[in-house]
């Protein structure tokens, strides 16, 4: 057997045999072997550089056994290692004193100090003494490095982690080392700062405190804060976190190394989301998303007082038994904020008791659920691993930025092809083999094109680009999987349903993954918060109902007269803010929700409900991974998970849920329908389940405090940890009923798009990471980062126009005018306008609210520079 | 009394002020060397040059036949040239790039036809302005004289040359270094294995790296024949070498002498060169292979200037620059200055030379200028050791390159040395020389 065929090499480590696998760092083969080589510079997630030079040890090589940095060396066959001779002792010695010379001793008021790779290799193999007698180096600290990350040169030890990060993982290289010798240093760019959304990873993997992040410096000492293991649910990503907290206040949030998601990977949004949660007390204005709700209230000579629990839910039984008199009278939006067995809760609420099939939980902003049952479904690895990966979706670094991650990493480390429907600006843009331009209301067009059924005639794509593309994805999809997401606002539905059937027809072999972003949407679908659904992820082709935009649009002809909002601010969320706002105006409103907003202006009950870190129970992301999410935090006030909610209201109509906590509903969820929640929230150690695949005992990697310093043990995942363990379910767990098929689905049928008007630009709204939503306006070192909208257009129209970058235009659409300035952007294809949603433009003007009408297909708006 | 007989091969245009210029050059032979070898395959030309067997100039003494043999198994490459000469007293490639660019031009031309290599970097160190200048002229007349682009006097082989400036580091100078900012990159070396030039260098290819003054010999050698420069020297010390004679000389300068023939002390001594020591005084010790090597007493200086016979004796004759030390030379103020280089130098990659080597240099500063203790002495060999463990010549290193353990060489020798003087310093409390 050649060395290239072994799938394992044997060595000798310290006079042991070990069989390690081919092509092993011979760090992580000792480490399996259960000798722990000391390292700084070593990550796993990244490529070993071999600089800290803490894991020499000695390889018998031709000249003799040297010192070798073990994080470097791949193993190979009959390869001899020594990692406890007095050689090497006296070398990773040594360069632990050199690390410690110019290293200052603030351990006492640093805030690495107790959970500190170097304090803690220090403490376990570093001499008690110093010889070291000089002056240490001075910088000036600390230095801010980006808006959220503080350096402090002193402290460094030029372990190259960071900058590695920027660079590798991240692709945002704006730091990098300057300078030489030891007075070497991690510097920004000069004209370009370290904006990147990945920033506080650097943080989280400095191995001393010479990096800190606002948000938590100074704020804690790692002893006391206590740790739960969670989900994040800021996008739909469903990273694995460490929740960390001291005396009921959140501490900080630290990516846990989940090797089918995140990989100890999180972005700052997710990361710095804190003070939403619990830290915005003095703040009471019930219209503010900064605000918590903490206690029922019902309004009253047109104010919001707060009621007792009782008061308020007979108050909102009554609004709802009202209108549910009326055929069609009642419905419910919202839910993708809810845990799965929120939703369930709510979705028996909504079918069992007001018997109406009017509940969703997008805001019309999503795809058809029904479609996206019926589409073969790809895992985050799957996507990753894909040969070729087609993205018909929004720019991915700020809608999940973690998929963005990993499907950089897919190019940039294994080279797989990246074929790109290109809306508008994307940080994968760059990394695409190939890129079709596609305009608004063209993405079904260009999907014909792609499989083949029509060539490229009047499109923006060229053939040699379109024959290109067709070459990667092949004729049946064999190895592709399609990122299908929601990439316009400004568009119908329809146009990229129609696009994503044509796929799915076309390419039998392809796989999906959804790029829907609101949290737990995909775990609220599976629950059946939408027309024609059921818990489970099953589908009832007969059944209509009406969506979110169908119901408001019926609130305000009066056809419905009360709705049930379930999380979130309909007003933030809506892009169609005037239509949503004349439903509101007309309707009675029950709002349950943990955060203030636009929307409590309107409503006539509001029950609070836990938010994320408060609650237990399981979220499902866009592969479909149920993972558990965790409380750390007690609810503020009298605030109730939505379970109890949803049963006590039941309760009001004289009717039992069976729901009597959390676990229960999990139980209830898995035992009626084989969605594995209970057996997800039993399960201690687990990192999740995907819906409808192989349960797979995927072992966790194993806990590396030098690579994520700060995580000091995984605990608490799931209930079973704490409550004890729970009676296992006995229905089969991952039988899930199939659901819906592509010849059942009604939409993606096809879409009329009117003639484009030669003197019109049409309008693309895309979405950014920092928008205006709650997580952002309650923390306020992120909600600095939230940017100003601006107009992005082509260089050529900007000429066609006479104006330039900063210029002030005037926007007409069909809800009226909006002033904002214009941005050079060539990633916008020409005669395309695009703006980001959620943002205001500098004089404090929602941009995107006067343009946009939703019963539109595409939305043509006329540019005006007087 | 040395042994001056024979030829000057790279500095053979000494007596001409305008040696640097194309129409010189063409007068006194130049160029003919790259006709000559056009004429011959490839192979033939890289076999005279192994039959020179010549070994590499820039410090390592690599033979460069071999060195080429290893890469022309792999099918493409670049030739890269280093001219980043940076060290303390060591200007002898200084010289040629200065005073005779042409020559290094055409011995580039020259390797590269027998490399088969299409493209060809020459890195000149940033602070040679005038040498940066005048090889980028030589570049151009080549081009101009048909001696570079496409089809080569005619011929089928093209090459290209750049002309590289180094930004101000030393450790650009450690050829992976030098590669990553050819790469445009900052000039970290990278760790070898895997990243042998010859197998993974410039842009991740097979790569060349080959000194200025080994490039320079090229000429003579095309067109004398390797044996007639194999018969000059002896050993594997071959052809004749130039030296950077620097210190307490009387006439310090670069000198081309036949190796092995003559002996350092002829080098120092001899009225034609060195000339003695100012003011007659006795030697105290030399360097002599440049600052990273280990230093020699009085005692060996009538050992060859051949390469094998240097390290025979524990040092090298590295980059060929020699630094003689007399009795009122201060040896912990030297190896003071020369470890504050490397200090600086360091490129700030590894621990133990990024941290070391300023650690070092600040124990040294107190002891020459006051405030050290014997201890301190002991603590510069163990910290020494750290960087260099066991502190043996050729040395063992837990760096990345050789930077690293080229800054315990002076201070082993000098404290292996003179422990006395140290000891006097720290009795004196400060330096006893001033």
């Amino acid at each position: 057997m050649t060395d290239a065929t072994r799938t394992t090499v044997a060595i000798t480590l310290d006079g042991r045999t070990f069989e390690a696998h081919h092509g092993e760092l011979l760090i992580e083969a000792a480490e399996r072997a259960g000798t722990f080589i000391p390292r700084f510079c070593y990550h796993p997630r990244m490529e070993p550089v071999g600089v800290c030079r803490m894991c020499l040890v000695e390889v018998e090589g031709p000249r003799g056994a040297t010192l070798q940095p073990s994080c470097y060396l791949k193993v190979h066959q009959g390869m001899n290692v020594i990692t406890d001779s007095e050689k090497v002792k006296k070398a990773q010695d040594g360069v632990l004193e050199f690390l410690l010379a110019n290293h200052p001793l603030d351990c006492p008021v640093c805030d690495k100090g107790g959970e500190c790779p170097l304090q803690d290799q220090t403490m376990a193999h570093g001499s008690g003494e110093t010889r070291f007698v000089e002056e240490k180096r001075h910088f000036v600290k600390p230095v801010a490095i980006g808006e959220l990350v503080l350096l402090d040169r002193e402290r460094c030890i030029q372990c190259s982690r960071c900058t590695r990060f920027a660079a590798e993982v991240a692709g945002d290289a704006q730091i990098d080392f300057a300078g030489r010798g030891d007075l070497i240093e991690v510097a920004p760019s000069p004209t370009q700062p370290f904006d990147s959304v990945f920033s506080g990873n650097t943080v989280q993997i400095c191995p001393v405190g010479a990096l800190t992040a606002t948000p938590y410096r100074f704020s804690a000492r790692p002893w006391d804060l206590e740790q739960v293991e969670s989900t994040c649910t800021a996008c739909a990503v469903g990273c694995r976190v460490a929740v960390q907290s001291s005396g009921n206040r959140l501490s900080r949030v630290l990516g846990i190394d989940s090797d089918p998601v995140n990989r100890g990977w999180l972005c700052d949004k997710g990361r710095f989301t804190l003070d939403a949660v619990d830290g915005n007390e003095d703040s009471v204005d019930l219209l503010s998303a900064r605000t918590r709700v903490t206690e029922p209230m019902i309004r009253r000579d047109g104010q919001l007082v707060p009621v007792s629990w009782g008061e308020a839910l007979s108050q909102a039984a009554a609004i709802l038994r009202s209108a549910k008199a009326t055929l069609g009278g009642v419905g419910a939006i919202g839910g993708a904020a809810l845990t799965n067995e929120g939703a369930f809760a709510w979705e028996r609420f909504v079918r069992g008791v007001l018997e109406v099939e009017h509940l969703d939980a997008q805001y019309g902003d999503g795809l058809d659920a029904a479609l996206l049952q019926a589409l073969p479904r790809a895992t985050l690895d799957e996507a990753a691993r894909a040969d070729t990966v087609v993205t018909l979706a929004g720019d991915l670094r700020e809608e999940l930025p973690i998929l963005y991650l990993r499907l950089r990493e897919s190019v940039v480390k294994h080279h797989n092809a990246l074929v790109e429907f290109s809306f508008g600006a994307s940080a994968l843009r760059p990394l695409a083999l190939v890129s079709l331009p596609v305009r608004p209301g063209e993405a079904h067009l260009v999907a014909e094109a792609l499989a083949g059924a029509t060539p490229a005639r009047d499109l923006a794509l060229g053939d040699v680009e379109l024959a290109e593309a067709r070459e990667l994805v092949g004729a049946t999809g064999e190895g592709v999987v399609f990122v299908v997401g929601r990439p316009n606002q400004a568009e119908a539905a329809a146009v990229v349903e129609t696009a994503i059937r044509t796929l799915a027809s076309r390419f039998p072999d392809a796989k999906f993954l959804v790029a829907l972003r609101r949290s737990n949407v995909m775990g609220a679908l599976d629950m059946g918060l939408a027309p024609g659904l059921a818990p489970g992820r099953s589908f009832r082709a007969s059944v209509e109902g009406r969506g979110t935009l169908a119901q408001l649009a019926a609130l305000r002809a009066g056809t419905q007269q009360a709705v049930l909002l379930l999380g979130g601010c309909l007003l933030g969320n809506v892009a169609d803010v005037e239509l949503a706002t004349s439903a509101l105006e007309r309707a009675r409103v029950v709002c349950v929700t943990g955060h203030g907003g636009a929307t409590l202006a309107f409503a006539d009950v509001v029950l609070p409900a836990t938010v994320q870190h408060e609650r237990t129970g399981t979220v499902t992301n866009i592969e479909g991974r149920v993972t558990a999410v965790n409380a750390k935090l007690v609810a503020p006030g009298s605030a109730w998970p939505d379970v109890a909610i949803a049963s006590e209201l039941a309760e009001e109509f004289g009717q039992h849920l069976g729901l009597l906590s959390v676990a229960e509903t999990a139980r209830a969820i898995e035992e009626t329908t084989g969605y594995p929640a209970l057996s997800v929230l039993n399960d201690a150690s687990s990192e999740g389940v995907v819906v409808g695949r192989d349960v797979t005992a995927s072992a966790r990697r194993s806990l590396d405090p030098m690579a994520v310093p700060g995580i000091r043990s995984v605990e608490g995942v799931g209930l079973a940890s704490r409550t004890g363990s729970l009676a296992p379910v006995t229905a089969a767990t991952g039988v899930v009923p199939s659901g819906a098929t592509l010849d059942q689905v009604r939409a993606g049928r096809g879409v009329d798009v009117p003639l484009a008007d030669a003197y019109s630009w049409r309008l693309h709204v895309s979405r950014r990471l920092y928008d205006r939503g709650v997580a952002m306006q309650g923390s306020p070192a992120l909600a600095r980062l939230v940017g100003s909208s601006a107009l992005h257009l082509n260089h050529l129209d900007l000429d066609r126009l006479g104006v330039t970058t900063g210029d002030v235009v005037s926007v007409a659409g069909p809800r009226g005018d909006v002033r904002v300035p214009v941005v050079l952007d060539d990633d916008v294809s020409r005669g395309v306008a695009e703006v980001a949603f959620g943002l205001l433009s500098e004089s404090g003007e929602d941009v995107v609210r006067g343009l946009l009408a939703h019963d539109a297909v595409v939305t043509q708006v006329r540019l005006e520079t007087r | 009394m040395a042994v001056l007989d024979a030829p000057l091969i790279v500095t053979s245009r000494r007596e001409f002020p305008d040696a640097h210029t194309i129409s010189r050059y063409l007068e006194t032979g130049g160029y003919e060397a790259l006709r000559r070898a056009l004429t011959m395959f490839p192979e033939q030309v890289a076999a005279e040059v192994d039959a020179a067997s010549l070994l590499g100039r820039g410090g390592a003494g690599f033979p460069a036949g071999r060195k080429w043999s290893m890469l022309r198994r792999s099918p493409i490459s670049y030739l890269v040239v280093n001219g980043d000469e940076s060290e303390p007293a060591t200007f002898k490639d200084h010289y040629l790039v200065e005073r005779d660019p042409h020559q290094l031009v055409e011995g580039v031309i020259i390797a590269a036809y027998a490399l088969q290599v299409n493209q060809a970097f020459i890195y000149v160190r940033g602070e040679f302005a005038l040498g940066l200048e005048r090889v980028q002229q030589a570049v151009n007349d080549a081009y101009e004289h048909g001696a570079l682009g496409s089809r080569i006097f005619g011929s089928a082989f093209s090459l290209d040359i750049v002309v590289h400036p180094g930004a101000g580091a030393y450790i650009c100078g450690e050829e992976t270094a030098l590669i990553e900012g050819l790469e445009g990159k900052r000039g970290f070396p990278r760790i070898k294995p895997p990243f042998f030039p010859a197998v993974t260098g410039l842009y991740g290819e097979p790569t060349v790296v080959n000194n200025v003054e080994t490039m320079s010999n090229l000429p003579w050698i095309v067109n004398h024949g390797g044996a007639a420069f194999a018969a000059l020297g002896a050993g594997r010390s071959t052809g004749t070498r130039l030296f950077a004679l620097a210190g307490r000389v009387k006439n310090p300068g670069v000198y081309e002498i036949e190796m092995v023939k003559n002996t350092f002390r002829d080098l120092i001594f001899d009225s034609r060169l060195g000339g003695g020591i100012i003011g007659d005084r006795q030697i105290k010790a030399i360097i002599p292979g440049g600052v990273s090597a280990p230093w020699f007493g009085p005692e060996l200086l009538d050992v060859p200037l051949g390469q094998d016979e240097v390290a025979e004796k524990g040092s090298m004759l590295g980059s060929g620059s020699i630094v003689v030390m007399d009795e009122t030379s201060c040896v912990v103020r030297a190896t003071w200055r020369i470890v504050k280089f490397f200090s600086r130098e360091s490129c700030g990659q590894c621990t133990p030379c990024r941290e070391g080597s300023g650690w070092l240099e600040r124990v040294l500063y107190r002891l020459e200028h006051g405030g050290g203790t014997t201890a301190d002495i002991d603590l510069l060999l163990d910290l020494s050791d750290n960087i260099s463990p066991g502190l043996q010549w050729p040395p063992q290193q837990t760096t990345i390159c050789v930077l690293g353990p080229s800054i315990p060489s002076s201070i082993n020798s000098a404290i292996s040395m003179f422990r006395d003087d140290f000891v006097a310093h720290v009795e004196h409390g400060g330096c006893a020389y001033d």
